[in-house]
């Protein structure tokens, strides 16, 4: 489903280096999880995967089900069934929470050429997914994460991920700020997406997540490259021994 | 020994002070406004439209910016238009000519012009003070208008919509409009256009506002993109009493918007909310002054701007605190979104305080799209110029939101929406 090959990134603004010969393969159904020491490219990855202007590519290439998206903008790499769960969800004043998913909703549908949801349609989803992720229906008349507590923007996040249904969702630290109960919600929300045409990039700097979010593969993501892949006993000995042996070993 | 220097006239400037030649067998009035319009118009005349070396009209040199007035047309013809909220009661200035007869039961209203005859009105043609020339040129023609009295504990079930519709030529009205102790409305005054052949607008209104009035007034202006307007509000706050004032452009080709106020009784709250939405090459001035007079009053005002294309805005906001007008708190911010590189706001607090113990702030901000924020909304799918102008909708929407009519809020997104569906 991603195959990510030879990228190298940079910062658009000052030209730093971020993503340096980076491999990355991820199969349909497949959940993989990205480890990696702060500074090492995690986020980056995930935000140059949903397009943002900020980053560069300076070569390699990332094909999305065999096709370049590269010169994609964010909306349509979304609108082709890629979803970025942020690590910090953006607080918009002014734009209505469920205004903001209808029209996102729909902008989908419409590029992929879908009819569009009619509006009691529309609440019925939202109330559903909402009820699910244990989500106050009073936060959904607020502007968009404005006023959420951390907690409440993470499965906002989720939220807007169980209703546009895409096909490779990147979770970039959705476990920062959780406690354990809001966690568990989280990965249940997750875990009910998982689906054999659907893949998952879990980004995270613990363990702890995919005690409730298995991974079937892990990788180490040191200085912008996959230093180490493996499967989920490799998260358990990055949790016991660290990074420094596997840095030490890779270089 | 006083010595007048003599101006060379504007074509303008003349075209005004001819037409009040033309028409001085036709203006209404008795003595008494004839004098005071004689008066008016001899300022006019000598001193010209103001400049940019009058203080108060720096950023919008009339003289320079009204070039031409159109010739009063007594023939055109508009007609009245659906009110903006269905249900409301309706009273029409349509080309300048003001229609009392629909007036709401439970409120007294009569016609400007009968004011005008009988010379009731006499003692409203005045200027506030030398840089008036909206006043003056108001109340050297006005011909009509209405005279509103919301009697005492008068509460208005439905808004009143004051509907003053122009398809071409000037139109001069003025709303002396009294709120008697414990009145509460919503009052929409509302300037539309229904032709592209140019207008010259000039309205005033005058609101008193007695012990514990609730007020909501909302100017929307939509003139034609060939129009000139010249508006002004002043009010007088009592005790207790509570104004919300609304002031929308999204309309004309020159606008200067007055606002004057005082607060004349304790514990009265004023709150001005503005978004002028400017396009095209135009220019669009609101200017504000307040005056604290006696202690324990407060007032906010927000100021929301939205610029595109090559066009002009101007905001000046002066409070005034008076010696004795301790615990005044007031608070005025002015916000724009500049999303052209040729278009050009400026903006100007001033705050004059002679009490020692006021809360008094002010802040102007001037911003583009955040970055961050367009690329969320794209990262959900929703295209760049689509996000673009859910963004800009949600910085003038905070201000509507302010409303507590819900049908109200409903129409004015509308309208917000459609001019910028128009020019983004």
């Amino acid at each position: 489903m991603l195959e990510i090959r030879n990228l190298h990134a940079r910062i658009a603004e000052d030209g730093t280096e971020i993503i340096r010969g980076l491999n990355l393969t991820v199969k349909a159904g497949e959940v993989a999880a990205i480890m990696g020491p702060n500074g090492s490219g995690k986020s980056t990855l995930s935000y140059i995967l949903s397009g943002r202007s900020d980053y560069e590519v300076t070569e390699g290439d990332i094909l999305y089900n065999g096709e370049s998206i590269l010169e994609l903008d964010p909306s349509e790499r979304a609108a082709k069934g890629v979803f970025l769960a942020f690590q910090y969800p953006v607080e918009i004043p002014g734009v209505a929470t469920m205004q903001f998913l209808k029209v996102a909703l729909n902008e989908q549908r419409k590029f992929r050429g879908e009819a569009e949801l009619s509006t009691p349609d529309f609440i019925r989803r939202v109330k559903e997914a909402a009820a699910k992720l244990q989500i106050n229906p009073d936060m959904l008349k607020r502007p968009l994460n404005v006023g959420f507590s951390g907690g409440e923007k993470k499965r906002a996040e989720i939220l807007q991920m169980a209703l546009l249904e895409p096909k490779l969702c990147i979770l970039d630290e959705t476990d920062s700020g959780l406690d354990i109960d809001a966690l568990k919600i989280v990965a249940d929300g997750v875990n009910a997406l998982r689906s054999p045409d659907r893949a998952v990039i879990v980004i995270t700097h613990y363990q702890r997540l995919l005690e409730y979010i298995v991974p079937d593969s892990v990788h180490v993501l040191y200085k912008g490259q996959v230093i180490k892949s493996g499967d989920k006993s490799l998260a358990l000995d990055l949790e016991a021994n660290g990074y420094a042996d596997i840095i030490d070993a890779a270089a | 020994m006083n010595i007048q220097t003599a101006i060379k006239m504007t074509a303008a400037e003349t075209a005004l002070v001819d037409a009040y030649t033309a028409q001085i067998g036709d203006l209404i009035g008795d003595g008494a406004v004839l004098s005071a319009r004689d008066t008016l118009v001899h300022g006019l005349k000598t001193q010209g439209l103001p400049t940019r070396r009058v203080e108060s009209w720096h950023y919008t040199d009339l003289r320079a910016l009204l070039r031409t007035v159109p010739a009063a047309d007594p023939t055109a013809f508009a007609e009245r238009v659906e009110p903006l909220v269905a249900g409301s009661s309706v009273l029409t200035v349509l080309n300048g000519k003001a229609d009392p007869k629909t007036a709401p039961a439970g409120i007294n209203v009569r016609s400007y012009a009968e004011s005008l005859a009988d010379g009731v009105a006499a003692p409203d043609l005045i200027e506030r003070g030398p840089d008036d020339a909206i006043g003056r040129i108001n109340g050297s023609f006005v011909r009509d208008g209405f005279e509103i009295e919301i009697p005492e504990g008068t509460e208005l079930e439905v808004p009143l919509e004051i509907q003053l519709v122009q398809s071409l030529g000037q139109s001069h009205t003025r709303f002396p409009v009294t709120f008697g102790a414990g009145a509460k409305a919503t009052i929409i005054e509302r300037h539309l256009s229904v032709s592209d052949a140019p207008s010259l607008v000039t309205s005033v209104s005058d609101l008193i506002l007695d012990e514990g009035a609730e007020i909501t007034w909302i100017i929307l202006q939509q003139q034609g993109a060939a129009d000139s307007h010249l508006g002004q509000v002043n009010f007088d706050l009592g005790t207790n009493a509570q104004l919300k004032l609304f002031v929308i452009n999204a309309g004309a080709k020159l606008v200067r918007q007055e606002i004057h106020g005082v607060t004349t009784g304790e514990g009265a709250d004023f709150k001005l909310r503005g978004i002028n939405l400017l396009g095209g090459e135009t220019h669009t001035d609101v200017t504000f002054t307040l005056g604290h007079d006696v202690p324990n009053t407060t007032s906010t005002e927000v100021i929301r701007n939205v610029l595109f294309d090559r066009a002009k805005g101007v905001f000046q906001g002066q409070i005034r605190v008076a010696p004795d007008a301790q615990k005044t708190d007031a608070k005025m911010a002015c916000n724009t979104l500049l999303l052209s590189d040729d278009a050009d706001f400026s903006a100007k607090p001033e705050l004059e305080i002679f009490a020692d113990d006021v809360q008094c702030g002010h802040g102007a901000t001037v911003i583009d799209i955040n970055p961050t924020h367009l690329y969320y909304l794209q990262a959900r799918g929703i295209p760049e110029n689509k996000a673009r102008a859910m963004l800009v909708n949600a910085f003038v929407d905070e201000i509507v939101e302010e409303l507590e009519n819900e049908a109200l809020i409903e129409t004015l997104e509308t309208i917000i929406a459609n001019w910028l569906e128009k020019h983004a």
